[in-house]
C-alpha cells in the first residue's frame, strides 16, 4: 500500500483560505459564522498537536456505552422529550445497528413491548403510553420495529387501525397534519409515505394530491420548505424529497435546481452542511442534507442522465467524515452539533447517520467505501453498516421488513378524510406502488 | 429539525416560576408558609377525589425518564383527568402546569384547547398566557400552533405582526415565527408593509437567507416577478446590496431564483453587468451566476434560429473553464458537482452532440464490477 501520509482535507495549506469572507460588513450573520469558524479552527489546531499522526477515530466503545445506557435510563434532562419517547427507541437503536453493535434479544422484547404500550387504540403511535397518535413517533416507531425485526416486533403494528390513522390526519388539499387537531408541514407527508411503504398499507388514494402538495413546497431556491412560501430548509428538504421517492415521483421536481441547491449547503471551511442557506453548520445535516445526493443520484439516473459518477456522490465525502470525527464527537460517548454543544440521542442518530453516507457509495453496479485513509488500519475500524437514504434504518432491514408485510393484503379502509362510512375495495395494484420502494 | 434536538440539553428548570399554591393554615406565627411553595398536587385537598394514574411503563421500561417528583406528580393527574375526560377549571389550571414541565406535550396542548371551548374561557386571557409562553420558548412547535388556533377562534390578528416582529427581533431566522407570519399575512390579508418591514430587516442584517424569502414571498403574491419595472427593481436591489457584500450567497441565489423561470439570458445587459462585478467583486457566487448565464444561453440557442456555431462553442468554452475554476480553485468543496456540471454539459452541447453522432466525454473511467476502494 501507500507508505505516504495521507494528510486530512482539513490540514491543507488552502483551508484557512476557505473562511468567511466579511467584506467589511459585519452582521449577525457573519459574526456568528466567524465564531463557529474560529471554534472549528482551534478544535483542528489542538488536534494537530496532540497527533503527529492524523487519525480521527471513531469512539465506538464510548458511543456504545452512551448508547446502551440510554436505552434503559435517561436523566431527567429528557423531561423535555416525554412526548418523544419512540424517537429515543430509534435514535439509540439505530446508532447502534451502525455501529454494528447487537442488539440483545431482551432489550429487544422490551423495546416491542414498550412501543406496544405507545401504540394508540386508534391506530398509530404516541409519544408515550397514554398519549394521542401523532405522525413523528409513528415513522420512529415503525423504524425502530423494523431494525429489531423480529415477528415480534411486526406484530406490534395494527396495520389496519394505522391505515385509520393516516387517513384521520390526510387533509383534501394532500397534506397531512400531524396530529388529530395539529399542524401540518412536509414533514407529515414523509412519516405518512415511510410508514405506509414499510407496512404495505399504501395506497394511491391515501396518496391523492400529496405529490403536488410536496412539489409546491419546492421554492425559489431549489430546496423545500416546511410549508408553502417558507424558506428552503434541510430538514423539509429531506423530508418532501424522500416522501416523492417513496411514491415514485421524485421525477417530478426540479432536480437540477435541488442539487445546487443541495451541494451548496456543505459548508466550504467546516466540510459539515448547514440547514439554510447563511446559518450555522450543524451534525444532523449531516444526514438530512447529505442524504439528499444518494436521492438525488438515483433520481437522476432514472432520468437518464449519463454523467453520473460511479464512485463518489456530488458532495465532499472525505470533508464530511473529518467534520463529524473532529468536531462532532463527545469524548466520552455521543456526538452533536458543533463544538461547544451537548450531546443528545438525535445528534448522535444523525452525526452518525451522515457519516455512514459519507462512507458508502452505491449504485445499480457498484458499492464502494470511501473511508479516510491512514498509514494503519484505523481506517476500517471507522466504517460503519450503511444505510438506506429513504428511510435511514439499514437497508437489509428495510428489505426484510418489505418482504414481511408485502405477504399481507393491504387493509381495506373504512372512512376517508372527513369521516364518511364509505367502504372501499382494497387495491390490488397498490402493492405495485411499493415496487418503487428499493433503491 | 427545530422542536426536538433544540431543546434536550439546553432545557433549562426554571426556578422562579409562579405556582399554583394554596396557602395552609398557619401553625403558628412564626413559621408562616410561605405562600409560594409548591404543593403537590397529591397533597392537594380539592385534588382529593381524584385517583392519579401511573404511567403504565411495563414491567422492563426502555427510555425510561428519571423524572422528577414534580413532573409525576402533575403528569400522574393529568392522565386522571383524561381518563375522566374531566372538563373542569381545576382541569385546565392543571395543564398550565403540564405545559410548563413539558412545553412539547401535545395531548395536553390538545387537551387544554378542548377545555377553551368546553370551559368558555377568555381567548384574550389565553392570548397573553400564550405570548408568554412562545416569549420564553420560541422554538417548539406546539406553542406556535396553539397561538394560531386561538388567533383563528378570536378571528384577531391585531397583535400578530408586532408579536412576531419582537421574536424575529430576538432571533431574526425563527422558522416557526416565519411561518406563522406568512399565515396571518396571506389568512387576513395584510400584504401593505410587508415588503418594507423585509428592507428593514435586510438593512440590519444583509445575510438574512428569512428575509430575502420574505421578500420573494411578498412580491409573488402582490405584484409578482412578471412586471418587467418590478424585476428591474429587484436586479437593481440585488446588485446594490452585491456591491455592498459580494461574498453573501443569498443576494446571489435572489438574483437567480427571480430570473431563472423565464431564463437568465433573457434579461437583457445582466450578463454585462455581471461580467463588469467580476472584476472588483468577484466570488464563487458570481462565478456559478455567470456559469448559469452561459447555460441558459447555450439552452437557448437551440431553440432559436441559427446562431453561429463558433458562438456556441465560445459559450460552451467559457461555460467550462468556469466549472474548471470553481472545481479546482474557487469552490473545491463542490468539486465532484461542478465536474459533473462540465461533463454534463460537454456532453449535451460538445463536439459530439453538434454532429449526429452522440459521443459521451467521460472522463471518469467506467467501472464495472464491485470493489472496495480507499480514497486517497
Amino acid at each position: 500500500m501507500d507508505n505516504m501520509p495521507n494528510p486530512l482535507r482539513c490540514f491543507r495549506e488552502q483551508q484557512s483560505a476557505e473562511m468567511f469572507l466579511d467584506d467589511g460588513v459585519e452582521t449577525v450573520t457573519s459574526v456568528e459564522q466567524k465564531k463557529v469558524e474560529q471554534s472549528i479552527q482551534e478544535v483542528m489546531s489542538v488536534y494537530k498537536q496532540i497527533h503527529s499522526l492524523p487519525q480521527p477515530t471513531l469512539l465506538r466503545e464510548q458511543h456504545y456505552q452512551y448508547l446502551k445506557k440510554g436505552l434503559r435510563h435517561l436523566s431527567d434532562a429528557y423531561e423535555c422529550l416525554d412526548a418523544s419517547r419512540p424517537w429515543l427507541c430509534f435514535w439509540i437503536l439505530h446508532s447502534l445497528e451502525l455501529l454494528q453493535e447487537p442488539i440483545p434479544a431482551a432489550v429487544a422484547s422490551d423495546v416491542c413491548q414498550f412501543l406496544a404500550r405507545c401504540q394508540s387504540p386508534t391506530g398509530g403511535f404516541a409519544g408515550g403510553p397514554g398519549q394521542h397518535a401523532h405522525l413523528a413517533p409513528t415513522y420512529a416507531a415503525v423504524n425502530a420495529l423494523c431494525i429489531i425485526g423480529t415477528d415480534e416486533a411486526y406484530n406490534v403494528i395494527d396495520r389496519e387501525k394505522l391505515l385509520d390513522f393516516l387517513w384521520s390526519v390526510k387533509q383534501p388539499d394532500g397534506s397531512f397534519v400531524m396530529h388529530v387537531g395539529g399542524e401540518v408541514d412536509v414533514r407529515s407527508a414523509y412519516c405518512a409515505a415511510s410508514v405506509a411503504s414499510l407496512t404495505n398499507i399504501l395506497t394511491p388514494k391515501l396518496f391523492e394530491n400529496t405529490t403536488n402538495w410536496i412539489l409546491s413546497c419546492q421554492n425559489w431556491e431549489g430546496g423545500l420548505s416546511g410549508v408553502p412560501g417558507l424558506e428552503a430548509h434541510g430538514g423539509y428538504t429531506f423530508c418532501g424529497t424522500a416522501a416523492l421517492v417513496i411514491l415514485g415521483k421524485e421525477h417530478m421536481l426540479d432536480l437540477k435546481a435541488l442539487l445546487r441547491w443541495v451541494v451548496s449547503r456543505q459548508m466550504r471551511f467546516e466540510g459539515g452542511f448547514q440547514g439554510r442557506c447563511n446559518k450555522l453548520v450543524d451534525g444532523c445535516y449531516s444526514f438530512w442534507q447529505a442524504g439528499l445526493l444518494p436521492l438525488l443520484h438515483r433520481a437522476l439516473y432514472k432520468e437518464g442522465e449519463s454523467e453520473l459518477s460511479q464512485q463518489r456522490w456530488m458532495f465532499e465525502q472525505q470533508a464530511l467524515q473529518e467534520y463529524i470525527l473532529l468536531c462532532c464527537q463527545n469524548p466520552t460517548g455521543g456526538l452533536l452539533d458543533k463544538p461547544g454543544k451537548s450531546r443528545d440521542f438525535y445528534h448522535t442518530c444523525y452525526c452518525l447517520s451522515g457519516l455512514s453516507i459519507a462512507q458508502h457509495f452505491g449504485n445499480m453496479d457498484n458499492h464502494y467505501e470511501v473511508i479516510l485513509v491512514y498509514r494503519n488500519i484505523c481506517a476500517e475500524y471507522n466504517l460503519e453498516a450503511p444505510t438506506h437514504p429513504v428511510y435511514n434504518i439499514c437497508p437489509e432491514k428495510v428489505a426484510q421488513a418489505l418482504q414481511h408485510f408485502l405477504r399481507m393484503p393491504v387493509p381495506e379502509v373504512s372512512r376517508q378524510p372527513g369521516g364518511s362510512g364509505e367502504d372501499r375495495p382494497s387495491d390490488a395494484a397498490a402493492a405495485s406502488s411499493s415496487a418503487d420502494l428499493q433503491s | 429539525m427545530s422542536g426536538i434536538e433544540e431543546t434536550v440539553e439546553s432545557v433549562q428548570v426554571n426556578e422562579d416560576k409562579e405556582f399554583d399554591v394554596e396557602v395552609e393554615e398557619h401553625i403558628e406565627d412564626e413559621f408562616a408558609v410561605d405562600p409560594t411553595r409548591y404543593i403537590f398536587y397529591r397533597d392537594r385537598k380539592e385534588w382529593a377525589d381524584l385517583e392519579p394514574v401511573p404511567q403504565d411503563d411495563g414491567p422492563n421500561p426502555v427510555v425510561k425518564i428519571a423524572y422528577s417528583e414534580k413532573f409525576s406528580d402533575v403528569y400522574d393527574y393529568f392522565r386522571a383527568l383524561l381518563k375522566n375526560d374531566e372538563k373542569t377549571e381545576r382541569a385546565f389550571a392543571l395543564t398550565a402546569d403540564a405545559i410548563d414541565l413539558n412545553a412539547a406535550n401535545y395531548t395536553v396542548w390538545h387537551y387544554r384547547r378542548v377545555l377553551l371551548q368546553a370551559l368558555s374561557k377568555d381567548l384574550k386571557e389565553e392570548m397573553k398566557y400564550i405570548t408568554n409562553i412562545i416569549e420564553e420558548q420560541p422554538k417548539n412547535y406546539q406553542v406556535w400552533h396553539h397561538r394560531r388556533m386561538v388567533v383563528e377562534w378570536l378571528n384577531d390578528p391585531s397583535e400578530e405582526l408586532r408579536f412576531i416582529a419582537d421574536i424575529l427581533s430576538q432571533d431574526a431566522k425563527n422558522y416557526h415565527a416565519w411561518q406563522h407570519r406568512q399565515w396571518v399575512i396571506q389568512e387576513y390579508k395584510l400584504w401593505d408593509n410587508e415588503l418594507e418591514f423585509v428592507e428593514n430587516l435586510l438593512e440590519e442584517d444583509v445575510r438574512n437567507n428569512s428575509a430575502w424569502n420574505q421578500r420573494h414571498f411578498v412580491i409573488s403574491h402582490t405584484t409578482g416577478f412578471s412586471d418587467p419595472a418590478v424585476v428591474e427593481r429587484e436586479i437593481q436591489y440585488c446588485l446594490n446590496q452585491i456591491r455592498k457584500a459580494p461574498h453573501n450567497e443569498s443576494a446571489w441565489n435572489y438574483l437567480k431564483g427571480m430570473l431563472q423561470d423565464r431564463g437568465l439570458s433573457s434579461q437583457p445587459g445582466l450578463l454585462e453587468r455581471v461580467l463588469e462585478l467580476k472584476e472588483t467583486h468577484c466570488s464563487p457566487y458570481l462565478l456559478a451566476f455567470l456559469f448559469d448565464c452561459y447555460e441558459d444561453a447555450l439552452e437557448n440557442i437551440t431553440q432559436k434560429e441559427k446562431v453561429e456555431e463558433e458562438e456556441q462553442k465560445e459559450t460552451l468554452r467559457k461555460a467550462l473553464e468556469i466549472c474548471r475554476l470553481l472545481a479546482q480553485e474557487k469552490d473545491t468543496i463542490r468539486k465532484e458537482y461542478w465536474e459533473f456540471l462540465g461533463r454534463s454539459l460537454r456532453n449535451k452541447y460538445g463536439n459530439g452532440a453538434l454532429s449526429d453522432e452522440p459521443m459521451a466525454e467521460n472522463p471518469e473511467p467506467s467501472i464495472s464490477a464491485s470493489q472496495s476502494q480507499e480514497a486517497s
